[in-house]
């Protein structure tokens, strides 16, 4: 056990838990929401010459997943180094 | 110098490059066999695993299919790249500080059981070979299109050139190589791309050329955006419109939830994450994998409108009457002679007219969009030779990373781990190289051959991948309480009742393939999901009622979770 206690064990997991939960909303609201679900709502606003709703589907999308994965990356090096188990 | 030497000239500098690479880089361990010795940075593994990625299917036919679907080919961009973020925030990390080198090890280990490590060999083995049919395929079609030589040679040299640094450099050679075979393959898409863009709305970066006012030939506005133009053109041509599409919902949302789990099962890309020094570069490499494959996957849409106005005003003519054929641009009837294209005059008025309906008279294969781009837009000779170049890179690529894990599946999971557990490290490695030849004389078989169905199968490697091994492997990561039983039975439930839809309606009974007929309307390419959701469904309900997790994999799960005393990739 690298953790100082189980305690601290449960919460570095369940903060990380709450880190990937919260990223993957946006996955979900952005893809299957934007993209897909609320399209045609979506497309009745028009923005910089695209439908919103397809500018999602063929390109925001695409944006937001890299942005999320690099943020997940920032933040649970961050937490690792807050819980004192980070690589050596 | 004319099209052909260029395109010997630019196809050969490229394949020295990567034989010149794998002799540098080649494996002289299993472990730098298998995960390159567990020390790629994370930059290059992002841009290797890009190239791994972006097969020869989506050099060359995606923005295609795009182009003559519109909205309704979302589902492969959001599907194709929205499994990465799975594979960054629910496995890459834990994978990578398990230590292991397949997908098969991590789920013998974590479900204490050889039955489980079997059935996911049998998953990584077929979904493997699935796609590798279609690469050497990719790499015929290409070699016989821009060197004019027989399909049937291309596929020889193209297995010939794998076979080398496959076989010699394993892992280490291969990531190396694809690292020049990316830098090669987003080269040659972007450059006709960019071309394109500033050709039709004067924007050098096609995203924005893509939500752009179109421009004439003297460069000034014309007042209509792309987007607008083409949706005109696709109600009037009796398509539906253009960023609307005519799936139904429930269809793209199930499709593009198949292809994003799949992409997150599938072992040739997990593995990826099983070669890089720490747990830290396991997330960020998926996120640079990601950056690379978007700069393509963002450009394929604006590609994909850009060539269907072009495409449509070449034959329609600007006023939308039709072009005399005698005066059709050459690259028309330089495409008919490969059949791609066909003309068929029904009013015998001499001019092309292409529409949806009746009179339609034109056969345009999708295919053509990435390739004919360059002859399209009538861009300079050294520009077709770098398609080639990249479309060749795309192919190999692939076909590299799948051969690895063919390789690794038989020598290490099957051999090592189930049959013969005594064999030296050596001759693990003889076997991994023997392994890697048998399977390019099977692909190349395949290359040669190609069953009917390469397009069919590849909705069952991805709809495989989502119901069996993605809900195997995170549960196994986030739930401490799931047993080998309750996995065992998900994975069998979810593979039997994926396979067996997809197996009814492509292969058993093709004709019953409509809306009508389906479960909820989901179309066979989604029902991956709904398999995905019978597999949590079905090992969750079995772990309930059958016996505990041992505490020593309990233990190992904690272990995991954390990335702390990562180490190297560890052998065993």
């Amino acid at each position: 056990m690298s953790f100082e206690n189980e305690n601290k064990a449960k919460r570095y997991w369940n903060e990380n838990i709450r880190l990937v939960l919260s990223l993957l909303t946006i996955w979900a609201a952005v893809s299957f929401g934007c993209g897909i679900l609320l399209v045609d709502l979506l497309n009745e606003i028009h923005f910089m010459g695209f439908k919103l709703g397809f500018w999602f589907a063929q390109q925001g999308s695409m944006y937001v997943f890299v942005a999320l994965i690099f943020v997940y990356a920032a933040k649970a090096n961050a937490l690792d180094e807050k819980y004192g188990v980070h690589e050596d | 110098m004319d099209v052909q030497t260029l395109t010997y000239l630019i196809v050969g500098i490229t394949f020295a490059l990567y034989i010149g690479i794998a002799i540098w880089a080649r494996a002289g361990s299993t472990k730098e066999f298998y995960v390159a010795g567990g020390g790629v940075p994370p930059i290059m593994n992002g841009m290797a695993t890009a190239a791994d990625w972006m097969s020869a299917a989506s050099f060359i036919s995606l923005a295609g299919i795009v182009s003559f679907v519109g909205y309704d080919g979302s589902v492969y961009l959001m599907g194709w790249t929205g499994g990465y973020v799975l594979l960054a925030l629910l496995m890459a990390p834990y994978l990578r500080k398990f230590g292991k080198f397949t997908v098969p090890d991590f789920i013998g280990d974590r479900y204490y059981s050889q039955a489980a490590r079997t059935v996911a060999v049998v998953c990584a083995i077929f979904i493997s070979f699935t796609y590798i049919a279609g690469q050497m395929r990719g790499v015929g079609v290409v070699f016989s299109r821009f060197l004019e030589v027989d399909v049937d040679t291309g596929v020889y040299i193209g297995m010939a050139v794998v076979f080398f640094y496959a076989v010699l450099g394993g892992m280490k050679g291969i990531t190396y190589t694809q690292v020049a075979q990316y830098c090669v393959l987003i080269f040659a898409f972007m450059v006709p791309a960019i071309f394109l863009s500033v050709m039709m709305t004067g924007h050098i970066i096609p995203q924005l050329g893509f939500g752009s006012e179109l421009v004439d030939a003297a460069g000034n506005n014309t007042g209509v955006f792309l987007l607008d133009k083409l949706d005109g053109l696709s109600t009037q041509l009796g398509f539906a419109q253009y960023t609307e599409g005519s799936k139904s919902m429930i269809d793209v949302f199930f499709i593009t939830g198949a292809l994003m789990f799949g992409t997150a099962g599938l072992p040739h890309v997990i593995v990826r994450f099983f070669t890089v020094p720490r747990v830290k570069d396991a997330r960020s490499s998926a996120g640079w994998a990601l950056v690379f494959i978007a700069i393509m996957y963002t450009t394929i849409p604006a590609l994909a409108a850009f060539s269907r106005v072009n495409m449509i005003e070449t034959v329609n003519g600007p006023d939308g009457q039709g072009v005399e054929y005698a005066q059709a641009p050459s690259w028309i009837s330089s495409w008919e002679k490969t059949g791609l294209i066909e003309f068929d005059d029904k009013n015998g008025d001499g001019k092309m007219f292409y529409t949806n309906g009746e009179n339609n008279e034109m056969k345009i294969d999708r295919d053509i969009i990435v390739l004919a781009t360059p002859e399209i837009a009538s861009l300079p000779a050294w520009v077709i030779a770098l398609v080639a170049a990249g479309g060749l890179a795309a192919a190999l690529s692939t076909s590299a990373g799948l051969l690895l894990v063919i390789s690794t599946s038989v020598s290490h999971d099957l051999l090592k781990k189930n049959l013969m557990p005594d064999i030296s490290d050596k001759r693990e490695l003889m076997f991994a190289r023997t392994a890697a030849a048998v399977g390019i004389v099977i692909a190349g078989y395949f290359g040669i051959n190609p069953p009917g169905f390469v397009a069919a199968v590849v909705a069952f490697a991805f709809g495989l991948a989502a119901s069996s091994l993605f809900p195997a492997i995170t549960m196994g990561i986030f739930s401490k309480k799931m047993n080998k039983e309750g996995a065992i039975a998900g994975m069998l439930a979810g593979l039997t009742f994926t396979a067996t839809y997809i197996i009814y309606f492509k292969f058993v009974n093709p004709d019953a393939n409509t809306a009508e007929n389906w479960l909820f309307a989901i179309s066979p390419e989604g029902i991956g999901l709904f398999g995905m959701l019978i597999n949590f469904a079905v090992a969750i309900a079995v772990c309930k009622i059958t016996t505990a997790v041992p505490a020593s994999v309990q233990d190992m799960v904690e272990s995991i979770r954390f990335p702390k005393g990562s180490g190297e990739a560890q052998d065993h």
